[in-house]
């Protein structure tokens, strides 16, 4: 057993001795792990490498893939006709319950006070293969055999036809690995449908269920409820089902409930998954400027110095932004540093669609730059001592042109129904407002 | 001589690496032997010449494309854990495949904790025990995969 094949021999040889050749090899690993982790500056690399690494996962799912053509090919014509007409009768269903979807549509576009209904928030969307799978505990991901070259782009959401399955994480040419949402690094920021409570799903490392940790003991959940994407967190549209509650478990010594939910989508079971293009115009759609950086959050909710792309912003997603950051700031999340008005910047009170702000505030802010008679000054204290510091004063000139963008002046507290805004038709006034 | 070792050593580390990301299922999988780890140390006490850290690290480079979320973090720790092997191959090479096996086991802890370490650093920490279970059973698989591999490849250099 311990005899193996060549003899001992010096080890010094070409390229140095072992320890040598270790730190080298060491430090080498160190500086690419910090490039990968701190810098995006391996992504280039890592597209590379994807690529040459498509090749083998195609070799490691080809046992299975050949073994479901085999399957396929010798389906019975029994079979054949049975499943045909099943997806007949599944087709018929759809197309009755659909009928009635553009009349409904209008309905609603009239109703929000739109003059025209707004296109389906996704805008393309193409059916990928899944290549290969790996579903442990501690890795959900899955393959698909779609890329760059195809359009992908990373932190793309993935879908079945039941629900959310979660995003593109690493895209190569063509190729994309998905990171699902029951994977354990995965949290998907949902909504209970009946009552609107806002929570974060994360993945639970099995293909079967998602926890929902950040629930306190007396929040209003049962099993049965549906979750849906509540369009928070820059990634995902909002109002796409993700999960069904299964458990709920209030244990009087915990203060959070222990809360379980199954996906919808049937996670171990596909083999295609619908990589989806949404509208950046729509207002159930994510903000794009943050998908670049997903990992740091939400930069629009989180206190800025100064807002950074608030003259440039298109008119309608910051205005879905600033609806959202208004729900944030009604629910009574944090009114963060940047959002409370500082004295010296008073003219123009501090920028409204970048920060979590009480919609009160944006509002005012709007119909002051909008020229209108301002109806009723805001109504958090002029009083309160200077929180921010001196820098953030700084921001005033960009604050005014950002507040004089048509984006702010979506959100309007419509003091008077004489000057109405004129908001475009994808930037829907939250109804909260109305 | 010299390029033959070297061919068949990067075959079977080929096959090893496609044996560490083909799919298992759920419950199989955290039990999955590092079957890549397990052929890289075979190779750099078999032949710490010709393969040594070298190997080690890109395979675990290889690894880190499929399966890691930090580029580099597995091809250190396997680069570390070869060093060591690469140093004392003439002693673990003595050794009987028992305490072959257990100096394996120890290696491969140190391999995972070194992952682990970095996964922490990088904020994906996954705390599961799970992810330790595969050292016992590399372990247990170790005398066998060493049989094979000099059986298969090892006598004939």
């Amino acid at each position: 057993m311990a005899a193996f094949g060549t003899g001992a021999r010096q080890l010094q040889g070409r390229g140095g001795s072992p320890g040598f050749r270790f730190t080298l090899y060491a430090l080498l690993s160190i500086v690419i792990m910090f490039l990968d982790e701190r810098s995006h500056w391996l992504e280039n690399a890592r597209y590379f490498l994807q690529a040459a690494a498509y090749p083998v996962q195609l070799a490691v799912s080809s046992p299975s893939a050949a073994w479901s053509w085999l399957q396929e090919s010798f389906a019975t014509r029994d079979e054949l006709r049975k499943e045909n007409n099943r997806l007949r009768a599944q087709q018929r269903a759809i197309e009755i319950r659909s009928m009635r979807f553009d009349a409904l549509q209008k309905e609603n576009a009239e109703l929000r006070g739109l003059k025209e209904a707004l296109p389906a928030v996704a805008e393309r969307w193409e059916v990928a293969e899944v290549v290969d799978v790996e579903l442990n505990s501690l890795r959900q991901r899955v393959l698909l055999n779609r890329g760059t070259s195809n359009g992908v782009f990373k932190g793309q959401a993935v879908m079945d036809e039941k629900g959310l399955l979660g995003q593109t994480l690493h895209v190569g040419p063509w190729s994309s690995e998905v990171i699902l949402i029951t994977d354990p690094e995965h949290a998907v920021p949902v909504q209970i449908e009946r009552n609107g409570l806002r929570t974060i799903a994360v993945g639970a490392g099995d293909t079967a269920s998602l926890a929902l940790p950040y629930l306190p003991a007396n929040a209003d959940v049962k099993t049965g409820d549906l979750l849906m994407t509540s369009g928070l967190g820059g990634v995902f549209p909002a109002g796409y089902p993700v999960a069904r509650i299964t458990e709920v478990h209030h244990d009087a010594v915990q203060p959070l409930a222990q809360v379980r939910a199954a996906p919808l989508a049937r996670i171990d079971l596909d083999r295609e998954a619908v990589l989806v293009w949404f509208r950046p115009d729509h207002p159930a759609a994510p903000g794009t400027a943050t998908m670049s950086d997903s990992k740091t959050g939400n930069a629009r909710i989180q206190p800025l110095p100064a807002p950074p792309r608030a003259v440039t912003a298109p008119a309608a997603g910051t205005g879905a932004e600033a609806r959202t950051s208004a729900n944030a700031g009604a629910s009574g999340s944090k009114s963060t540093a940047a959002a409370k008005p500082s004295p010296a910047a008073k003219p123009t009170p501090s920028p409204t669609t970048h920060a979590a702000v009480p919609p009160r505030e944006s509002g005012a802010s709007a119909s002051e730059a909008a020229g209108t008679p301002r109806a009723e000054r805001p109504q958090t204290p002029r009083s309160e001592p200077p929180r921010s510091k001196p820098t953030e004063t700084g921001a005033s000139p960009t604050a005014t042109e950002g507040a004089k963008s048509p984006a702010a002046a979506a959100v309007p507290p419509s003091p008077e129904p004489a000057a109405p805004p004129k908001p475009s038709p994808a930037a829907t006034p939250p109804p909260e407002q109305q | 001589m010299n390029s033959e070792p070297r061919f068949r050593m990067v075959l079977t580390t080929l096959v090893a690496l496609i044996l560490t990301v083909l799919p298992l299922p759920p419950w199989m999988d955290p039990a999955r032997p590092a079957f890549l780890v397990l052929t890289v140390l075979y190779w750099s006490i078999a032949a710490p010449r010709a393969g040594g850290i070298a190997l080690g690290w890109f395979g675990g480079l290889a690894l880190d494309v499929f399966q890691g979320p930090v580029l580099g973090q597995h091809a250190l720790a396997l680069a570390l854990i070869t060093y060591i092997f690469v140093r004392e191959h003439q002693k673990i090479r003595s050794k009987p495949a028992f305490q072959q096996a257990l100096i394996v086991f120890a290696a491969i802890v140190i391999y995972e904790f070194i992952v682990f370490a970095i996964d922490g650093w990088s904020g994906h920490p996954i705390t599961s025990s799970a992810r330790w279970l595969h050292s016992v059973t590399s372990a247990m698989i170790w005398p066998f995969a060493a049989a094979f591999l000099t059986h298969r490849y090892g006598r004939s250099s």
